[in-house]
């Protein structure tokens, strides 16, 4: 079954939220601690990081929020965030008190493969990255690859990147973890399209969207339209 | 330490804190200046385009008349093209670029300085230039983005966040991470990932090199001191590179006192490097607070953090009264008016105890003349 991940920023309204998310068929969750200068974001989730920080969302009110979402889910909870908190935090203490709150992994924007070994993560992998560095991608990544389908920041396109097949087959190449697509993946359209090349898909600004404006009833509908369409993916032929 | 990389470190300080998605074409600029930097023909164009088109060298000027007892000397980078040090790193970058195959540049820029010498050197290789300012700074520097527009730049206001040099940053890193095939990112300071602290120190060290050989002809010695403003830290470490090796010398960095990254910094991750900063305890990056725009970051090139920690150079701090005190002794005693940013250096530089110093006069002061005359 191909995965649907589900970003969601962290904030007081999250622990609700993500038992939607997962009511709708999200398979695991991306919770964003914001960074006031998040350099791989685009407007939607630097917006969504601007008003968390506005509510208080440091670090500890990040990791209470991530063990409220423990509570209430079982799926794979994964925060996102970026290099300056973990440095603030200390890197292995981060990573202790995030698996104590319920963290299953953790994906850090900023930190490129060869930085902060020590810390066990979800390695991320562009169009730009050459064959090479994606098989050591694989090799050190927790659990699956996720791959950057386009050259850009987070956000809604109008498709889906036409990079992002060539980088699956790049990484089909050197590996058989499992790849999820994200970045610029927000309509049922989209979702259909990227889980025919990968194994499965990342929604983030779209989703954050939603659930601003719809609150949990309107999020648990719209991962369930991505769920649909995922499932119902016909694999591209080759 | 979690973080091991000696490539591009300077102790704990410097590397690549960027996403994935740059690190391809990082590897490519280092690849590439350390094909070119020692290549005699890129050198000899560099030179013949530093003598007749930036003006170098600059010379180094004793400034008798505000001393009080010291010798006091200013190496006029006010005098370069453009008004300030930043075309010496610009006019360098654009080699690079055409040298990598790039037909577009982005650049951010706080005061606009960086911002027409990225503009200016784009013009005279016929590169597209498209430069981020803040909103606020673009209202703050209006005949800086005219300058931009007249020489065929496009300026893109940043209208998020503190509206200024920092998020400025921000939208050219994500403009270079959307178009990095095509683009080269011309970083205006020695800040950012690896290779940028070194390329923009080595292209910045001409000032340092000139300057150490002109005090040496006047004086016939090396000064007891040699002093500098610090924002990003690109003229202080151009300056400082002359005199690193000269033990006997005193380095001295002077920052605005509202935007003292290594006097009141932490350790933190901005703009793709670690370095000193002004942060909060969660890493949370703070807002920086000058008179002097090119002196408003709240960072501070990585070189500068491991200076200061090894002791080998000293920073200081200087107030914006102190350096609009310095600003009007400079105008009226000597008859240059200097950039609000070095006015900063000079402040300290009078008090020094010192007999010989060497200051670096990164700019001229033309475009302060608003905010001076407004106070």
């Amino acid at each position: 079954m191909k995965k649907v991940s589900i970003y969601l920023m962290a904030g007081p309204e999250t622990p609700g939220l993500a038992e939607a998310a997962v009511e709708g068929g999200a398979d695991l969750l991306e919770i964003g601690f914001p960074f006031s200068d998040p350099l791989a974001d685009g407007p939607v989730i630097r917006l969504a990081g601007e008003r968390a920080l506005a509510q208080g969302m440091r670090t500890r009110a990040c990791l209470e929020c991530l063990a409220e979402v423990r509570a209430r889910v079982e799926v794979p909870l994964i925060p996102m965030t970026y290099a300056s908190i973990l440095e603030a935090y200390g890197y292995e203490r981060f990573q202790t008190d995030a698996e104590q709150a319920g963290a299953t992994s953790l994906i850090v924007a900023d930190l490129p493969l060869e930085a902060a070994p020590g810390i066990r993560r979800v390695q991320l992998v562009a169009p730009t990255t050459p064959p090479g560095r994606i098989r050591l991608a694989a090799e050190r990544t927790d659990g699956w690859l996720y791959l950057v389908s386009l050259t850009g920041t987070t956000g809604a396109r109008t498709e889906v990147s036409a990079q992002l097949a060539g980088l699956v087959e790049r990484a089909r190449a050197v590996t058989e973890v499992p790849l999820l697509a994200g970045f610029g993946i927000a309509t049922p359209e989209h979702a259909a399209d990227a889980a025919a090349l990968a194994d499965g898909i990342v929604v983030g600004s779209r989703a954050v969207e939603v659930a601003a404006a719809e609150g949990a009833g309107g999020l648990r509908d719209y991962v369930a339209s991505l769920r649909r369409a995922v499932d119902a993916a016909q694999p591209a032929v080759a | 330490m979690a973080v091991e990389l000696a490539k591009g470190f300077y102790g704990p300080y410097g590397g690549r804190y960027v996403p994935e998605t740059l690190v391809p074409a990082l590897d490519e600029l280092e690849r590439g200046w350390n094909e070119i930097k020692d290549d005699q023909g890129f050198q000899l164009e560099l030179e013949q385009l530093q003598a007749t088109y930036v003006g170098r060298p600059t010379p180094l000027y004793l400034a008798e008349r505000i001393g009080d007892g010291k010798r006091i000397y200013l190496k006029r980078e006010d005098l370069c093209h453009t008004g300030a040090h930043k075309i010496n790193n610009a006019l360098g970058q654009a080699l690079v670029a055409r040298r990598l195959g790039k037909q577009r540049i982005v650049a951010e820029t706080g005061a606009g300085q960086h911002g027409v010498a990225a503009a200016t050197v784009c013009a005279r290789f016929g590169l597209e230039c498209v430069v981020y300012m803040g909103s606020e700074d673009m209202e703050r520097q209006k005949p800086n983005v005219e300058r931009m527009h007249l020489l065929g730049a496009e300026v893109r206001p940043v209208e998020f966040g503190t509206k200024t040099l920092k998020e400025a940053t921000s939208e050219a890193i994500r403009d270079w991470i959307t178009n990095v095939e095509t683009t080269h990112y011309m970083i205006g300071s020695c800040v950012g990932p690896h290779p940028y602290p070194e390329l923009v120190r080595d292209l910045q060290a001409v000032i340092g090199s000139e300057a150490r050989e002109q005090i040496l002809a006047a004086e016939g010695r090396l000064p007891d001191a040699v002093v500098a403003c610090v924002g990003g830290g690109s003229n202080a470490i151009g300056l400082f590179a002359g005199f690193l090796a000269d033990e006997e010398v005193r380095l001295v960095g002077v920052e605005a006192a509202g935007a003292a990254s290594l006097g009141s910094g932490r350790a933190g991750v901005l703009h793709g490097a670690r370095s000193s900063l002004l942060a909060d305890e969660d890493g949370q990056i703070a807002d920086a607070h000058s008179i002097s725009a090119g002196l408003d970051y709240p960072g501070v090139g990585p070189e500068h953090a491991f200076l200061r920690d090894t002791g080998r150079a000293e920073y200081l701090a200087a107030t914006d009264e102190e350096a609009l005190a310095a600003f009007h002794l400079l105008a009226e005693r000597e008859g240059i008016i200097p950039a609000l940013e070095p006015a900063h250096a000079l402040a300290r530089a009078l008090e020094l105890d010192a007999e010989l110093v060497l200051v670096g006069l990164s700019g001229r002061g033309d475009k302060d003349l608003a905010t001076v005359l407004g106070r």
